[in-house]
């Protein structure tokens, strides 16, 4: 079983808490009304699906119930680091992401 | 709102008959008992950090602030859920929610004493017992005596809490509660075993 690190829990949670909630940092538009068709179809169906690292969001579903960002590698399923939602995207990751170590 | 769920209380008829769910049920296995509660008075309580002492002064047991800890006193015992959630119970038949809604500063506090029930496991082999459908590590290191927290037990959320080295709370839905109990059941059984 994953262990997952709770930015608010303060601790490394069994996976079986949490809730994947798709990818973080998609902007929605202030003024969605304006948006074009294809800027709507970017912000609402696109997304990276990238091979390698990816930012998504979680929620400790069964626990402080809290959603909060993570970086995960998809390659090897391992997280790379969590931090509390509304945080902006991590500038550097930890020097491990590499190796694709947990903590 | 508070103060409207709190007259409602009210108004409710003390002498109204209390059927609890699973009322009495008990198990015994070799090492292990799994009881259910008798009825508490319960509050789901959210409030902002500003609100927190206020709460605390009227509730008469200090809101606790760090994860997985809960705080206790006479008869009543306040769980962190969350970072502005609390789970409040009194066993003392002092109604939490008349408590809270005298209190002006911003929160919201919603009478769930009927929504719950609680069951207690305990003996030597309880952490075993609970740790048959919960992932969560039970060790007294990682989990001591007064911690409490929201997890799970096989498919349905629970809130533990340890009272003791070889107790726990586990307090579920009431429409959960017989699974819940038969799982613990049968938890206890190949704990023993």
């Amino acid at each position: 079983m994953l262990l997952i690190r709770c930015p608010y829990c303060e601790e490394e949670r069994p996976e079986l808490e949490f809730r994947n909630a798709g990818e973080a940092h998609v902007a929605r538009s202030a003024n969605m009304v304006g948006e074009s068709d294809d800027d709507f179809e970017k912000f609402f169906f696109i997304r990276s699906n990238p091979k390698g690292i990816i930012y998504e969001r979680w929620r400790h579903m069964h626990g402080c119930a809290r959603f909060f960002n993570a970086v995960r590698d998809t390659v090897t399923d391992k997280f790379v680091m969590t931090y509390r939602a509304g945080e902006p995207k991590p500038s550097k990751l930890p020097k491990n992401s590499n190796e694709g170590l947990a903590k | 709102m508070a103060k409207a769920a709190a007259k409602t209380a009210a108004t409710a008829s003390p002498s109204a008959e209390r059927r609890p769910a699973l009322a009495g049920r008990t198990v015994s296995a070799t090492g292990v008992k799994v009881e259910v509660l008798p009825p508490a008075l319960r509050i789901s309580l959210r409030a902002p950090e500003a609100s927190v002492a206020a709460l605390s002064k009227a509730l008469g047991v200090t809101l606790p602030k760090q994860p997985k800890t809960s705080a206790s006193k006479a008869g009543r015992t306040a769980l962190w859920l969350g970072p502005d959630e609390w789970l409040v119970i009194d066993e003392a038949g002092k109604d939490p929610l008349a408590n809270c809604a005298k209190v002006s500063a911003l929160h919201s506090s919603v009478g769930i004493s009927h929504r719950n029930i609680a069951i207690s496991v305990t003996g030597p082999a309880a952490e075993a017992a609970i740790n048959s459908g919960c992932p969560q590590d039970l060790s007294l290191e990682a989990f001591p005596v007064g911690a409490a927290s929201r997890t799970i037990l096989g498919k349905a959320e629970i809130v533990l809490l340890r009272t003791a080295d070889e107790a726990f709370r586990v307090e579920c839905w009431r429409s959960f509660s017989d699974y819940v109990f038969t799982f613990l059941s049968e938890g206890a059984r190949d704990a023993a075993g």
